[in-house]
């Protein structure tokens, strides 16, 4: 017996290599919730249509410790990843993703090719953009009199005239940039300021402002749900969730456009993907204007792409327009910032431990 | 021969604690001072910084064995891991470090020093390239340093780190202060609970045992938000408060996102892990002891303190144990209900792990926290006694 198990195994492992083989198939990981429902619904089930390639899906956290694990080890499960700004440029750093130099990114349905379709900075190294989100200011309307309802981010640090707790992310990435902002420093210049010292203590000059009435929170789902309990009358919170509240739930919500910062997420490859070849396929599946648009039309992420903007139209269950509540849509006015993927490379650590430092204070 | 026989029934046990136990701490301490990158990466600058006095800016030559060297690990695909290594030790130097293999063919400046500094003036400072030295040690002890505050100089002294990044002795000890004050609550609540469970009817301990055993059934961030939801400002507790009229509506009490929700959620959520131990030794305490103790004329709370509670202590060891345990790694909870106050070190040890990924710093940090449970557990050891503990 002692000398067969061994060959046992090995057959079954054979085996099952063998079942794994016979049906194509590509590891998609992705965030969870409605976001990868939108995915799926958006443009997944098209990809599996066209191709007959099966698309098993994965949760993650956005977290990189678990596809470093797999690299080190040498036994990479996933294959395609969606991975926010940040997160992907380090993940290319430590060599965990592949480069896109083999991808062949489909041009716009009327021929414009990828390279100028995508925004600037959404094509990068190991990444290819998919949607823009925005990290902003929601509030209650009923938390304050019709006649006084906020206008810009400067009155979310107001809290004479605009009373009531706030809720803020305890992360100082969006945090800072939306200080600065209120605190009057224009959105281009923002970075420069907050190179600095000075700069960097203006912004949390501002948090001091509202420190004893922030509600500090965690997770994405925690700012609607302080607004739907009237816990906080106004929050920083992430556009998709405020959206959900709003079309499935019928939450009064309003969202404050002005002083908004959005990031994009893109689709990345991992190194040793197990499945390179159907990875590429599906890269490039998601690179195409009709796959950003479908998204669209489930949560309100801008597409990347001008053509994938230009294409979406209404909400996919309630069938109202999609294009108020994305969140690079021009007709919003305000001020608007990109997040700066090199700054916060930068700087996150330090930044992290200084706001860690400032909240023990 | 025999007893040698027997004893090897164990080596599966013992290769299971080599794999899942030794190896990983031993990967764990060797993570928190070494790593090896960019010394290999970049093994003749590491060569030549060695030399390098320190004081003024290195010669030509550096700067061309750097640009080399820096060339070939974007060819390798080594560069960013090179940056984020030095970027750790001076932060913002990322970027300058990234940029200049790529833009470094395209100037035409007449050597490499100025044609860096043209690339990114930091490069004519002293401090990138004194981080640059430092990054190439493959043993290092700036992890520790780091973990508890201090950083290493370039001349190699040791210093604090500047007031606005001192934050993991403040997180260690409010870890420690956290952990320490669930405990008791828990035995302060835990302890008559689990004496009513042993002393209940047969009937009315099963009950007792099951609600005990209900949130070992939901999961943890239910539970936690529940909490929420009943101690918020606009939460049911303070509903009723205002009902009865105990405080007044535009005065509510603030009961989460501070120390309080902190200490009421992970009091409820580690109670069972001090109630069963308790419980499971109180049920084998002979009822004849305190019946003893009062014919000899003890009173109840006599016979109870004198009697009673010294045969539980091995449950109340095992209980507290326990639960300090795991409330030293506990992170969900707090970052969840604890407001400004609400971080403890392992959320930070999880920053470090899952988003930043310095696995050094976060190894550091795991080792210091492990070192303390060690020492509390042999402080412990001493003082109670280990082989009086009693799980059951």
């Amino acid at each position: 017996m002692q000398n067969h198990l061994p060959t046992a195994l090995c057959v079954s492992a054979m085996l099952l290599g063998s079942a794994a083989v016979a049906e194509e198939s590509v590891t998609v990981v992705s965030f969870g919730g409605s976001y990868a429902k939108a995915c799926v619904e958006g443009y997944y089930k098209a990809f599996e249509e066209e191709t007959g390639i099966k698309v098993n899906l994965e949760d993650y956290n956005g977290e990189l410790s678990q596809l470093r694990a797999q690299v080190e080890a040498g036994a990479v499960t996933w294959d395609v990843i969606d991975a926010e700004g940040p997160q992907l440029a380090i993940a290319c750093d430590e060599g965990l993703i592949e480069t896109i130099d083999h991808l062949n990114l489909p041009p716009s349905p009327d021929g414009v090719p990828a390279e100028e379709d995508f925004a600037p900075g959404t094509l990068t190294e190991c990444g290819v953009g998919k949607v823009y989100y925005a990290t902003m200011v929601a509030y209650h309307p009923a938390a304050f009199p019709e006649d006084k309802q906020p206008t810009k981010v400067e009155d979310f640090f107001d809290l004479e005239n605009f009373p009531g707790r706030r809720g803020v992310h305890r992360s100082p990435q969006a945090v800072l940039e939306i200080s600065l902002m209120a605190s009057g420093v224009a959105p281009e210049d923002v970075y420069d300021v907050l190179d600095t010292e000075e700069g960097i203590e203006r912004a949390f000059g501002m948090l001091e402002r509202i420190k004893d009435e922030i509600v500090w929170w965690e997770a994405g789902a925690q700012p609607p749900q302080m607004l739907a309990d009237r816990e906080v009358s106004m929050t920083i919170a992430w556009n998709g969730r405020i959206f959900n509240a709003q079309m499935l739930e019928n939450q009064p919500f309003k969202i404050l456009w002005d002083g908004r910062t959005i990031d994009s997420g893109g689709m990345v490859i991992a190194a040793d993907a197990p499945n390179l070849e159907n990875a590429r396929k599906f890269v490039e599946f998601s690179a195409r204007a009709e796959s950003e648009a479908g998204v669209a039309s489930y949560i309100a992420y801008s597409p990347v792409r001008k053509s994938g903007y230009d294409l979406v139209g209404n909400h996919a269950i309630t069938g109202k327009p999609m294009k108020p509540h994305l969140p690079t849509n021009p007709d919003h006015g305000g001020r608007q910032l990109t997040l700066s993927t090199e700054f916060w490379l930068d700087r996150r650590d330090e930044l992290v431990e200084r706001l860690a430092a400032w909240l023990n204070r | 021969m025999g007893k040698l026989k027997a004893s090897s029934l164990a080596l599966p046990l013992i290769a299971f604690v080599v794999v899942t136990l030794l190896v990983p701490i031993f990967s764990l301490v060797r993570l928190s001072v070494y790593d090896s990158t960019v010394a290999e990466a970049l093994p003749k600058t590491a060569e030549a910084l060695q030399a390098w006095s320190g004081t003024d800016l290195p010669s030509i030559a550096i700067y061309e064995t750097l640009a080399e060297e820096l060339i070939a690990a974007q060819e390798t695909r080594e560069l960013g891991r090179v940056a984020s290594r030095v970027n750790r030790i001076l932060s913002g130097s990322r970027s300058t470090i990234s940029k200049t293999p790529r833009r470094f063919a395209r100037t035409d400046a007449p050597d490499a020093r100025q044609a860096f500094i043209e690339i990114d003036e930091d490069w004519g400072e002293l401090a990138i390239w004194h981080a640059l030295r430092q990054a190439t040690d493959t043993f290092t002890s700036r992890n520790f340093l780091q973990a508890v505050d201090f950083r290493l100089m370039p001349d190699g002294s040791i210093e604090r780190m500047p007031e606005s990044q001192q934050v993991y002795v403040t997180l260690f000890i409010r870890t420690l202060g956290v952990s320490i004050a669930v405990t008791a609550l828990c035995f302060l609540i835990g302890y008559p609970m689990a004496y009513a469970m042993a002393h209940a009817s047969s009937g009315l301990a099963r009950i007792l045992l099951v609600l005990v055993l209900i949130p070992f059934w939901t999961s943890l961030l239910v539970r936690t938000t529940s909490w929420i939801v009943i101690l918020q400002q606009q939460g049911v507790l303070n509903d009723i408060f205002v009902f009865f009229g105990i405080v007044a509506d535009d005065n509510r009490l603030t009961m989460v996102h501070n120390m309080t929700g902190t200490l009421v959620a992970m009091t409820q959520v580690l109670l069972p892990f001090m109630i069963l131990p308790l419980y499971s030794v109180m049920t084998n305490i002979p009822r004849d002891l305190t019946k003893a103790a009062s014919s000899l004329g003890a009173n109840p709370f006599q016979a109870f303190v004198r009697v009673y509670f010294p045969n539980s202590l091995p449950g109340v060891a095992a209980g507290g144990l326990l639960v300090f345990i795991l409330s030293i790694g506990y992170y969900i909870t707090p970052a969840l209900v604890g407001g400004s106050k609400g971080q403890l070190i392992s959320n930070l040890i999880a920053y470090h792990l899952q988003t930043s990924l310095n696995w050094g710093l976060a190894a550091a940090l795991s080792v210091i926290l492990l070192v303390g449970v060690i020492v509390l557990y042999i402080v412990y050891d001493r003082f109670i006694g280990i082989d009086r503990m009693k799980l059951g």
